[in-house]
């Protein structure tokens, strides 16, 4: 048996594979900003003392961290279709990750809100500070850095996950991938070009993880030390 | 409410509190006053519920029973405004608190910015001011975790000050420090209650609520067991006074 690779056959098409990887990031980098804002919300929303906000926001996360995220992308989909709205593939899997990432970011800020020891609250308390000026000065951005690496993590594979929005035609990275293999039959050539670039794409999504990381915890990067 | 005009109600006062955690009555019956410009001194075994007494003052303690008053704030009542009450008072806890990802000059100009709507440029001159009070300007700018333990807890007091409180609560505010460091905090309280501040506070330094206080509360068993002049400390009336404080606890 002989293996023999035609990459320029695929890379010819670099254009098609280039506004491929772009739209995997700007998916992710939507995706990453409204999921981490509704996954925050529903972090604080499941401590929330009324039982009807911290049952709805149980509910939210539980059902999704236990359903497929293709599952998921396919009931926005046809359900968004069949209330009559038509919203552009990109827009329903940006919703669907959003939704999805959303759950995952509420457990993993649920940690982080949980690792603040009670002192720094009734601190705060104490300095007559309100519930939300509690939450903003003094829980957040420390929540947020004990959990920074898992929070990196889950928003890098949710940019890899956004390759299952290809089976909604959404014009993604996997998308292109599976209409260069059927054009040229050069399967093999064309999935391994699309995985090195997923991991390009996966580097560039970690430094800037890293880069924001230096403009949110000053105190690290002139420290160097974990809070 | 609020009176600024100096009243001849005390400051704090606290009639016939009760307070249980489950089945364990930690607040028996609790009745004493602070008058302005007073310091009182509660003393007393762990778990003789001088603590929890402290706590109840700020309500982070909700009471089963009895009256707090506190500049004019009932803080027993359900309805008391939190933020009004907690504006009038300070309070400096064991651990210090002080926030880890904030300079010592954010966490003092936090409080006065977001509550008080202070300009940042009077907050920063605010902080200097009370940073040289409780002798740390040169500390301004570093983060809680490069300062010592004392430093960090004269740190905290510059934060409570900040706030421009009329009563400063103290709870057991040198408990987690070494002999030296002890000493830094409490000649910072010195000068407060020389400056004329209010104050209550729990503590363990015998020998410093002796040299400080007008008024120390004995707790024992959820009750105000003795009360009187810091004599009493020397010369007590009753068995369990005279025994916790033959325990070795007036040295120094």
């Amino acid at each position: 048996m002989s293996l023999q690779l035609d990459f320029p056959a695929v890379l010819e098409r670099w254009p098609s594979l280039l506004g491929g990887a772009a739209l995997t990031l700007e998916l992710a980098f939507f995706a990453t900003v409204l999921g981490a804002l509704f996954g925050t919300l529903a972090a604080v929303g499941r401590s929330s003392q009324s039982s009807l906000i911290a049952g709805a926001c149980k509910v939210y996360v539980e059902s999704i961290r236990n359903t497929p995220l293709l599952v998921q992308i396919f009931l926005v989909y046809f359900g968004l279709a069949s209330l009559g709205l038509k919203l552009s593939a990109f827009t329903v899997a940006v919703a669907a990750l959003t939704i999805n990432v959303g759950a995952y970011t509420a457990e993993i800020m649920r940690a982080g809100f949980e690792a603040i020891p009670r002192g720094q609250i009734e601190a705060a308390e104490g300095l007559a500070l309100s519930r939300l000026q509690i939450y903003w000065h003094i829980i957040l951005l420390p929540a947020i850095e004990k959990v920074y690496p898992a929070l990196t993590s889950q928003f890098v594979l949710l940019m890899l996950a956004s390759s299952v929005c290809s089976q909604i035609s959404a014009e993604e990275l996997t998308a292109v991938a599976n209409y260069i293999q059927s054009d040229t039959y050069r399967a093999f050539e064309a999935y391994i070009i699309v995985a090195v670039l997923y991991i390009a794409l996966s580097l560039v999504m970690r430094a800037g993880f890293w880069g924001l990381g230096l403009v949110l915890f000053p105190r690290r990067r002139r420290l160097g030390t974990p809070l | 409410m609020q009176q600024s005009t100096p009243s001849p109600e005390p400051i704090v006062s606290l009639r016939d509190v009760q307070k249980s955690f489950g089945p364990l009555r930690v607040l028996d019956g609790v009745s004493f006053a602070v008058e302005r410009g007073e310091v009182l001194a509660m003393i007393g075994r762990s778990g003789s519920g001088k603590s929890t007494a402290l706590r109840c003052i700020d309500r982070f303690e909700k009471v089963d029973g009895g009256e707090i008053v506190v500049c004019g704030h009932r803080v027993d009542r359900p309805d008391v405004d939190l933020r009004a009450l907690r504006q009038d008072v300070g309070i400096v806890f064991q651990s210090y608190n002080l926030f880890p990802h904030l300079t010592i000059e954010q966490n003092i100009t936090l409080a006065p910015c977001a509550v008080k709507g202070m300009a940042t440029s009077q907050a920063k001159d605010l902080a200097r001011k009370v940073l040289a009070q409780v002798g740390l300007e040169e500390k301004l700018l570093a983060y809680p975790e490069q300062l010592s333990g004392g430093q960090q807890q004269r740190a905290a007091i510059a934060r409570s000050l900040a706030m421009q409180p009329k009563v400063m609560l103290f709870d057991e505010v040198t408990s987690a420090l070494d002999p030296e460091l002890t000493a830094e905090v409490l000649r910072v309280i010195e000068q407060l209650a020389a400056d004329g501040m209010t104050m209550v506070m729990v503590t363990h330094e015998m020998g410093f609520a002796k040299g400080i206080a007008d008024r120390i509360v004995f707790m024992h068993r959820g009750k105000v067991h003795e009360t009187g002049p810091a004599s009493i400390l020397t010369s007590p009336t009753t068995p369990e006074l005279t025994q916790f404080v033959g325990t070795g606890n007036l040295k120094s």
